[in-house]
């Protein structure tokens, strides 16, 4: 490569600083300050709102909603992805269309599709309370939700992947009289375990923080529909500030925790697929 | 390849079957049900909700902060995956892994903790109160929040362009004796504009629907600083789901049509990607 000039270190310098002053400024700042400020009363108070009553149940039921979330969009995201990538149809892509749409739709608008089929309104509402099924200002109404807006997360990352990889393979095991089930595992599996991690990872991270989406459908019915960033609206709404931010400093960890497992997981991938070229 | 391709892979009724099912009950049908609903709704109503000064006032908020927002995103996505990809520095891994940040970590907590920052007592309010500028609950506050949220979005989309150019364009541009600054417009800038657009497209669509780290920041006063998914929301409290619906309706649209110009942008893109393989 051609030497450097001044100008062009000077330039490389303001760039890189104008980068980590707006990361900080935007990124890091709002974590120190959840963590100042949860801790602004010493350890005790933050403790006491940690495992406050409410906060371990909205604790259990944001995790109840992940798992649900992360279980259905991994079945999902496998069949549709060996769908998508091994095999030519018609309407392929308006089927990856539909479904990539729930991430494009505001979570309030996702909420709302939930409540219009399901909801009092609804035609099949009479059947529902016939069965005494309650879905709308109800877990399941929540899982529903965290599921929505997750939907594609496991899928879209392995799709990618598939397709460069190509069908070679697959249709060699299969003439050579391989099953289904032991062609993905010895053959496609290995593949595609980095990039089918890290959408795990991505879905269990938006599944937790969903917001907006569960909101519609929660209720606010404290310690029953209440999960984690729902608890944290409400404790802030009521200027319980410490509280609010003692509770959000278990998202912030699990965040952080995410972004350090998504780290360590694009680089052995990277690592690994340098390693087979 | 798509000639040999007569299904030699197991696999394939099983695989669509699994992930039509399940697409089905998630998306499809909570979707009809909206459709179904706006049907029995008269036309004259939707535009009488629609056209409401609070209503109309909410657009405004919502498309302007949402512009704003994914401009600065698009300049700084710019800056950040230039730094990333042609620098070396110390902190480089860091701040590439900070980038994902606001994937995740849930809207709620950034919002309150940007809330708190930018409010006229915290760290970064209190030195522009100074000046007479306030940014939380003003439209100053809504846009950071999307700042905050669109981040990702454009330094993702340009990242895997840059890394993959041809660099030998930019030398013969060097050998020619042509200027960084003539390079960057007339060399790389031109190949990494459809990626620009991708993740501004992105980041608008998503900064349109965000709700959770809005909601705190933003104070919400009607005609002032309410967002049209927070119309939604309260149209929903008040059980009125007919408006709530009129409104969704026309967001869908504006999202709907962000999509397909963005898939529009991304096949020309990948077109790009794939020629530098």
């Amino acid at each position: 490569m051609h030497e450097e000039s001044i100008g062009s270190k000077v330039v490389k310098w303001i760039l890189i600083g104008i980068s980590f002053i707006f990361v900080f400024l935007m990124l890091v700042l709002p974590l120190i300050t959840v963590i100042t400020e949860a801790l602004k009363q010493g350890w005790k108070v933050y403790l006491e709102a940690v495992s406050d009553n409410y906060t371990i149940k909205a604790v259990i039921l944001t995790l109840e909603a992940t798992v649900c979330a992360v279980a259905v969009n991994t079945i999902f995201g496998l069949f549709a992805a060996w769908a998508l990538s091994k095999f030519h149809f018609k309407g392929k892509k308006l089927l990856s269309t539909l479904i990539d749409l729930p991430v494009t739709v505001s979570p309030i608008i996702a909420g709302l599709i939930f409540v219009l089929t399901f909801g009092r309104q609804s035609p099949i509402y009479p059947f529902l309370e016939e069965m005494d099924i309650k879905i709308v200002f109800a877990v399941p109404g929540i899982i529903l939700a965290t599921i929505f807006v997750t939907f594609p997360f496991i899928s879209r990352e392995l799709i990618p992947v598939l397709e460069v990889q190509g069908t070679d393979e697959e249709e060699a095991a299969a003439l050579m009289g391989a099953k289904g089930f032991t062609i993905f595992r010895k053959i496609t599996f290995p593949h595609i375990k980095w990039a089918f991690l890290y959408g795990i990872v991505l879905c269990a991270a938006r599944a937790m923080g969903e917001f907006g989406a569960v909101s519609v459908l929660s209720g606010h019915l404290r310690g029953k529909t209440n999960t984690l960033p729902l608890h944290v609206e409400i404790l802030f709404n009521e200027f319980k500030y410490v509280p609010a931010f003692a509770v959000s400093s278990i998202l912030v960890m699990m965040a952080v925790l995410i972004l350090i497992i998504k780290s360590v997981v694009e680089y052995i991938g990277k690592r690994e697929s340098e390693d087979v070229r | 390849m798509k000639k040999a391709n007569k299904r030699v892979i197991p696999g394939f009724g099983l695989s669509m079957g699994v992930t039509i099912s399940i697409l089905s009950v998630m998306v499809l049908i909570p979707l009809a049900s909206l459709v179904v609903f706006t049907l029995h709704m008269d036309l004259g109503e939707i535009i009488n909700t629609i056209t409401k000064k609070r209503v109309l006032a909410s657009f405004e908020v919502s498309f302007l902060t949402a512009l704003i927002a994914s401009v600065i995103n698009a300049v700084m996505g710019v800056i950040l995956a230039w730094v990333l990809v042609r620098y070396e520095f110390p902190f480089k891994r860091l701040l590439d892994g900070m980038i994902e940040l606001p994937f995740a970590l849930p809207t709620a907590v950034a919002g309150i903790a940007l809330t708190s920052l930018t409010a006229d007592t915290g760290l970064i309010g209190g030195f522009f109160a100074k000046f007479g500028i306030k940014i939380a609950y003003t439209r100053i506050g809504i846009t950071v929040a999307l700042v905050f949220i669109g981040i990702p979005f454009v330094v993702r989309a340009v990242q895997p362009v840059l890394e993959k150019l041809d660099s030998s364009y930019e030398e013969a541009g060097v050998v020619l004796g042509a200027s960084r600054k003539r390079i960057f417009w007339k060399v790389i800038f031109p190949e990494i504009k459809p990626a620009i657009f991708t993740g501004f497209g992105l980041a608008f669509g998503r900064c349109l629907g965000e709700y959770g780290s809005v909601v705190f920041i933003a104070g919400n006063q009607p005609f002032e600083t309410e967002i049209t998914p927070l119309i939604i929301m309260s149209e929903l409290q008040e059980y009125d789901y007919a408006s709530a619906t009129a409104i969704a309706l026309v967001m869908l649209s504006a999202s709907f049509l962000i999509l397909f110009l963005v898939n529009l942008i991304q096949m020309r893109n990948t077109r790009i990607l794939k020629g530098g393989n």
